[in-house]
């Protein structure tokens, strides 16, 4: 080293400027190499499976072009996950982002007294791993024997008990209810977050003013938390879309395909072909791909959105 | 119609006895959320026949027999080693992983930066149901379709990005000023990031570690798929699935399995509390 380096070179050759960060590089390549095996490569891999006819792992895989895709595009199941996939998230989502809202509101009031603990019981499911928690609720839910049933005739709610889990009317509003009950904790911390933005002083202007209670709530605090409701928003939409642990361990995605959303029928396909026929790796990669563009459109669409709302709140 | 209802409460109820009332609401909703907890513990000390015939969650005569069933036929202590050794070195390789290339991307200027950024960015809600299938077919490359680590190594990437940029957003609000007094004495590029900028970061390493940890514990469809034909790798949450396929009616040694792994991450999460709320608030601030 004879001159000093500039610390932003733009006008070297590239060879040299690879080789004057070749420290940065040797830095980053652990992350470099974990980012590229599973996520880089997956996701391209994920798009030329979805090209081949390819039964398990051990078996020759052959290249049919489109064939995947239009054999999905005729599949009842398909589109039926990929609609429960979308109903689950629209039946999760304004639910859990209302109530968590009102529990944050009310916890974040001065005037509450054992705020910490009710904070800690109401986010004490969220830290449970997913799939156990489903297992000890399919117990609690089952039709015998099962403590939900037993409490709600023991209050005279219902007069015989009810098969949350085994009715194909039911077990698609219980799995909704059940998420719900399980993520509230995450969403009223994100909203105790966006709370704890409001500066005091506003309060007290709001005050002097003679501003009170709904009319506190409804004009003072939440035009300033809007913008982190499409962020919560887009964070509870994304979890609402990968529900295969709450799923899988409690309904399996029965009874007879109701609850069937789109990991669950990803995994049918992929790894637990039913009795006698072989595993389709290339059909279900096609779904994940389509699945997966589809996410991301919806992503875009609410990055769009969080945009359109800074600039506009910025303007004003 | 809503300004009446407000102006009507405020006559009645002052704000302190409305706080109250919500109060009791509140803690209505706790019962609902910590119940099933409850249930479960108190379910995994009775026999079966108690756990059927209902009752209150006191058990008549506790047993540890559920337990014994559990830990012992149902491999739940294997189960359990399998999970503590996901979980632990999964949350070290990310730390490594995510603190160094965070800092590369936020601190230091290089060819492709720009471009790796955008690539991060795009990734970011990439679902699982997108990448298992390759996932899978790449341990088996490696040859670690067979053994813990290919579950380690494939848990690792759960929530890569999100950390990444945790890291890179801590970073690039630490004023230079010290990373040039530490290149003026002479301190390498590496030393400086281990010695200072490393420990300047604690709150997000903390976080991510709790994070890692929350994922690597809960984490179901990765472990699901590489122990389909691997039973001995199953981690805890793998088993007690696997238990309720095959022992349906023993509910007293499912609820007692269930509770292994659902005790210690609640345990922890109530020491460590303040982590597990900052850490998921800062993730959505961020």
């Amino acid at each position: 080293m004879t001159a000093p380096v500039s610390p932003r070179p733009t006008r070297r050759r590239l060879g040299a400027r690879l080789w004057a960060a070749r420290m940065e590089y040797l830095f980053m390549l652990p992350g470099l190499i974990l980012f590229g095996l599973l996520i880089g490569y997956p996701m391209v891999a994920s798009d030329w499976f979805s090209l081949l006819d390819w039964s398990g792992f051990d078996a020759k895989s052959a290249f049919i072009g489109l064939g995947n895709y239009r054999e999905l595009w005729n599949d009842p199941y398909f589109w039926g996950a990929f609609r429960r996939s979308f109903f689950f998230m629209l039946g999760t989502v304004p639910m859990q982002m209302g109530l968590s809202l009102v529990l944050a509101i009310v916890l974040n009031n001065r005037l509450m007294k054992w705020a910490a603990v009710f904070r800690t019981a109401i986010f004490l499911p969220v830290v449970a791993p997913v799939a156990v928690t489903g297992i000890v609720l399919t117990l609690m839910l089952s039709p015998f024997n099962g403590p939900v049933n037993g409490l709600l005739m023991s209050l005279g709610v219902i007069r015989a008990p009810l098969d949350f889990l085994g009715s194909p009317d039911l077990a698609m509003p219980t799995l909704i209810v059940v998420f719900v009950w399980k993520w509230i904790g995450t969403t009223m911390v994100y909203w105790l977050a966006a709370l704890q933005t409001v500066p005091d002083e506003l309060y007290e202007a709001a005050r002097l003013e003679g501003v009170k209670g709904w009319q506190m709530t409804l004009f003072v605090i939440l035009p300033i938390i809007l913008p982190f409701a499409i962020v919560i928003a887009l964070v509870s939409a994304i979890s609402a879309l990968n529900v295969f642990p709450l799923i899988q361990s409690m309904t399996g995605g029965g009874p007879f395909y109701a609850t069937e959303v789109m990991e669950v029928y990803i995994f049918r396909n992929a790894f637990a072909s039913t009795a006698g026929s072989l595993p389709r790796l290339g059909y279900a990669s096609a779904a994940g791909v389509f699945f997966g563009l589809a996410i991301m459109v919806l992503t875009l669409l609410q990055i769009a959105s969080v945009r359109w709302m800074r600039r506009s709140t910025r303007d004003v | 119609m809503s300004e009446m209802r407000a102006s009507s409460n405020r006559q009645l109820l002052s704000p302190r006895r409305r706080m109250q009332v919500a109060s009791v609401f509140l803690a209505l909703i706790c019962c609902i959320h910590v119940w099933p907890l409850l249930w479960m513990v108190s379910a995994s000390f009775k026999p079966n026949a108690e756990i059927f015939a209902g009752g209150g969650l006191i058990p008549s005569a506790p047993t540890f027999d559920n337990y014994r069933r559990a830990w012992t036929e149902a491999h739940m202590s294997q189960y359990f080693l399998n999970t503590l050794f996901v979980t632990v070195l999964s949350t070290l390789i990310v730390v490594l992983t995510t603190s160094t290339m965070g800092y590369a991307i936020s601190r230091r200027h290089f060819p492709g930066r720009g471009l790796l950024v955008g690539l991060l960015v795009f990734t970011l809600f990439v679902p699982q149901g997108y990448t298992i299938i390759p996932v899978f077919e790449l341990l088996g490359a490696l040859g670690l379709s067979q053994s813990l680590w290919g579950l380690v190594l494939a848990t690792s990437g759960g929530s890569f990005v999100v950390f990444v940029m945790l890291f890179a957003g801590y970073f690039s609000q630490i004023p230079k000023e010290l990373e040039e007094a530490a290149r003026m004495d002479g301190v390498g590029f590496s030393r400086t990031f281990l010695f200072v900028m490393l420990p300047l970061a604690r709150p997000i390493v903390v976080t991510v570690v709790v994070l890692q940890v929350l994922h690597a514990w809960n984490d179901f469809l990765l472990p699901l798929v590489v122990t389909l034909a691997n039973p001995a790798l199953r981690t805890l949450s793998v088993g007690v699935y696997a238990f309720k396929g095959e022992n349906y009616i023993d509910w007293g040694g499912m609820t007692a399995a269930a509770t292994m792994s659902i005790l210690p991450i609640v345990v922890l999460f109530l020491f460590l509390q303040r982590y597990f709320i900052d850490g998921l608030a800062g993730a959505v601030k961020g």
